[in-house]
This record gives structure tokens, C-alpha cells and sequence, in this order.
């Protein structure tokens, strides 16, 4: 066996796994990868990308919701904390649900300041997640174009 | 690859690649079941999307109640022609949607005479028991807490395919609802006992088609190949809860006495 393409994949399934171990991604994540095959097999990517538009958009909304000089329609954040909370579990960003949850909460109490650092926040985790994932796919793509298959990681 | 019924199926039914409106007959395949996916989350659509076309479902998937509504033909008073063709075999929605919710959608779809019958599932992020009583009063067939699992789903295709063998009962109701008439099919008690995660063991990374069949324990009732009758002939309007296998907490029982 090629020594590059099993180190490779040792590396990506360390990577992975990490990952889990972190917190980035949870069990849905793994679900949505079973979901790949032959037959669909940018389905991963495909939906990652969604999400990460997503992201984009409504941390935009948030943004400017927040940005009101005067009163802040905290029920207009807490619609689009809803939607991202909503997909960021669909695709099993964990971090990014998580955030999520305490934003719903600060937008619930009214809490400018709480959900002024939370958007930050939830701004540069799904930038963080977003760069996790390039990696891991760079390294899937680094493996197939030295010969190998990616190896499915068991993360149990 | 597996030689039970489950692939021959899925094969079949890759083959006859009917157009939504293109059907005049009832459909011979097993797998030709066609759902109706409403959800405002393009993200989630994609993925409930792969999910019922890995169950061998086809899927119409779109993102407001006013859209599903208009798919059916419900959105004007008129009795177009078309709908005969027009066969949705279940109909899954997200309840938290702007504009019109899930539970909004589900009100309007059991108000029909054309689809009233046609069984609902509700999807939610949220586990709120208030909001899944008031679905399964109103006659929603099931709750998904999302996000949504291959297991969620196969566990709906496995109890339509189990309404189509059961001829002479009520085919809305879930197998282990129904009363065991005349049919050789025992009503299994627990083998859709699923836990979100049980279908498919460990390393699901990767799954293979033929699987979609393969993890409910089902009954024979997949190998045969008797020909579909939709939902829709169903006469019974009366049968409005059936309990979902339970499972996670967001699956609540409702039982009401056994229609017998």
C-alpha cells in the first residue's frame, strides 16, 4: 500500500475526528454523510455550502436588525437565530447550534449587548467551521488524487 | 447485491420514471410512492429530499404552505381533472414556516375531500408537547423532531408500504393500530420499535441503496408485489390518531381506543 495515501488517510481520520472531539460536528453530521454514495457523492459539500450561505445571509439580518439606532425588533433576530439554529442542526454544526440556543435566549430577554457578542460570535464559528471543513475536504480530495478512497471514520 | 424484494424494488422503480402528472393508473411498484415535501429551510429541504429519495420515494419538495396548497390544487375552488392524476401519497411539512405554519397547512389539507385523506407528518425543531397534541388532534399521522433521520423516514415508508398490504383494514392507520381482520399479516406489535439511531448500527459513512430495506425488521409484505392502492381510496375519515412508534420523546403516544 502507498505509504503517502495511508498517511493521508490517517491524517484525515485524526482530522475528523478531532473535529467530533471539539465539538464542531455532531451525530448529524455523520448522518448526513451516510446519505453520500456513489450516486450522490457531493451530497456533503452540497448541503454545507447551503448552510454556509445561509450563515451569511442571516448573520446579515441579525446584523442589521441589531444595528438600529432607536428600538431593536429582537423578535426580527430572534426569527433568523431560529432559522440558523434550525439549520446548523440540520447539517450537525454543533458549536454553531449551540451559540444559537443562548442567542435565542438573549433575544428572548431583550438583552442588547448579550446579542450584540453573541452574533459576533456566532460570526466567527461558522467562519471557523467553514475553514475545518474546506480542510477536510482538501484532504479528501488530496487522498483520491494520490490513488486512495477516504476512509470511513467511525467515530464511536 | 441483496436479492429480497427491497432491491428488485428500488430497481424497478428506477426504471418507471413517471412524471407527477403523467400517471393515469394506479401505479403497479411498490416504491412509487410520491411525497410532498414543504419546508421553508432550503437547507433542510435538500436533506429531507435525499432522505425520501433514498427510501425510494419520489419527492416534490417546496418551501411555503401557499406553494403546497397550490401543487395540490387546493389554492382555487376549482375541481381540475387533473388531480385525479395528481397522486401524493404523504405529505411531510415543517410547522414553524412563515406565513402559513405546518399545523395551518395540515388544517387546510384535512379540509380537503381530495386529500384529507393523504397521511401528514409534522416536523419540528421543537419538542413541545402542546404543538404534537394539537398535530395529532387535528389528524397529522406523525411528529418528527428534527433534524430528521434516515431512520425517521424509513420508518414512514415502512408504514405506508404497510398500509397498502392491508387490504381490508383501514389502510391510514399504522400496522400496530390496525385491527388484524382477515389478512395473514399479523399487526407487529414492536418490530417498529425504532430508536432514532438503531436502524443502521455503527459506521453509517457510507450507506448502500439496498439498505434502505433492509434495517425495520419488516415483514414479507416488502417481497410481495401486489399492485398500490393509494391511501386516498380509503373511505374512513373518522380514523384521525394513530401512535407513533415511540422511540424519542418527541414521539407521543396517542392512544385512543382501538377503532373495533
Amino acid at each position: 500500500m502507498d505509504a503517502h495515501v495511508a498517511q493521508l488517510q490517517m491524517q484525515y481520520r485524526n482530522y475528523i475526528l478531532s473535529l467530533y472531539q471539539q465539538g464542531f460536528l455532531d451525530d448529524q453530521f455523520t448522518e448526513l454523510k451516510s446519505l453520500q454514495d456513489d450516486g450522490s457523492p457531493d451530497f456533503v459539500a452540497e448541503v454545507l455550502s447551503l448552510f454556509f450561505d445561509d450563515c451569511v445571509k442571516l448573520v446579515g439580518n441579525m446584523a442589521r436588525a441589531l444595528d438600529q439606532t432607536g428600538t431593536v425588533d429582537f423578535s426580527q433576530v430572534g426569527a433568523n437565530v431560529h432559522q440558523l439554529k434550525g439549520s446548523s442542526s440540520s447539517v450537525g454544526a454543533k458549536r454553531v447550534k449551540g451559540l444559537c440556543i443562548n442567542f435565542k435566549e438573549l433575544c428572548e430577554a431583550k438583552n442588547y449587548e448579550g446579542c450584540v457578542r453573541c452574533l459576533q460570535q456566532v460570526d466567527i464559528e461558522y467562519k471557523t467551521l467553514k475553514a475545518k471543513l474546506q480542510d477536510m475536504f482538501n484532504l479528501e480530495k488530496q487522498i483520491v488524487q494520490a490513488g486512495g478512497i477516504v476512509p470511513q471514520v467511525d467515530i464511536n | 447485491m441483496a436479492r429480497d424484494g427491497g432491491v428488485s424494488c428500488l430497481r424497478s422503480s428506477e426504471m418507471m420514471r413517471v412524471g407527477i402528472g403523467g400517471m393515469e393508473s394506479p401505479p403497479l411498484d411498490l416504491d412509487e410512492v410520491h411525497v410532498l415535501a414543504v419546508d421553508d429551510s432550503l437547507v433542510d429541504r435538500i436533506v429531507i429530499e435525499r432522505l425520501l429519495r433514498i427510501t425510494s420515494c419520489k419527492v416534490t419538495a417546496v418551501d411555503s404552505g401557499w406553494r403546497a396548497l397550490e401543487f395540490l390544487g387546493l389554492d382555487n375552488e376549482k375541481a381540475s381533472a387533473e388531480l385525479d392524476r395528481l397522486k401524493v401519497d404523504l405529505i411531510i411539512t415543517d410547522y414553524c414556516m412563515p406565513g402559513m405554519t405546518g399545523y395551518e397547512l395540515l388544517k387546510k389539507i384535512k379540509e380537503s375531500s381530495s386529500f384529507r385523506q393523504v397521511p401528514v407528518v409534522i416536523m419540528s425543531s421543537e419538542n413541545v408537547l402542546t404543538r404534537i397534541d394539537r398535530c395529532l388532534e387535528e389528524g397529522a399521522e406523525d411528529f418528527l423532531l428534527k433534524p430528521v433521520k434516515l431512520a425517521d423516514v424509513k420508518r414512514l415508508r415502512s408504514y405506508l408500504t404497510g398500509d397498502v398490504k392491508l387490504s381490508n383494514a383501514n389502510k391510514r392507520k399504522l400496522p400496530e393500530d390496525s385491527v388484524p381482520v382477515n389478512t395473514s399479516f399479523p399487526p407487529p406489535p414492536s418490530p417498529f420499535t425504532i430508536s432514532p439511531d438503531s436502524s443502521d448500527s455503527s459506521p453509517p459513512l457510507t450507506i448502500s441503496p439496498e439498505l434502505s430495506d433492509s434495517s425495520p425488521p419488516l415483514s414479507p409484505l416488502e417481497i410481495s408485489s401486489s399492485p398500490l392502492s393509494s391511501p386516498i381510496d380509503d373511505e374512513d375519515d373518522d380514523d384521525v390518531l394513530t401512535s407513533s412508534p415511540e422511540s424519542s420523546p418527541a414521539r407521543r403516544q396517542k392512544m385512543r381506543s382501538p377503532l373495533d
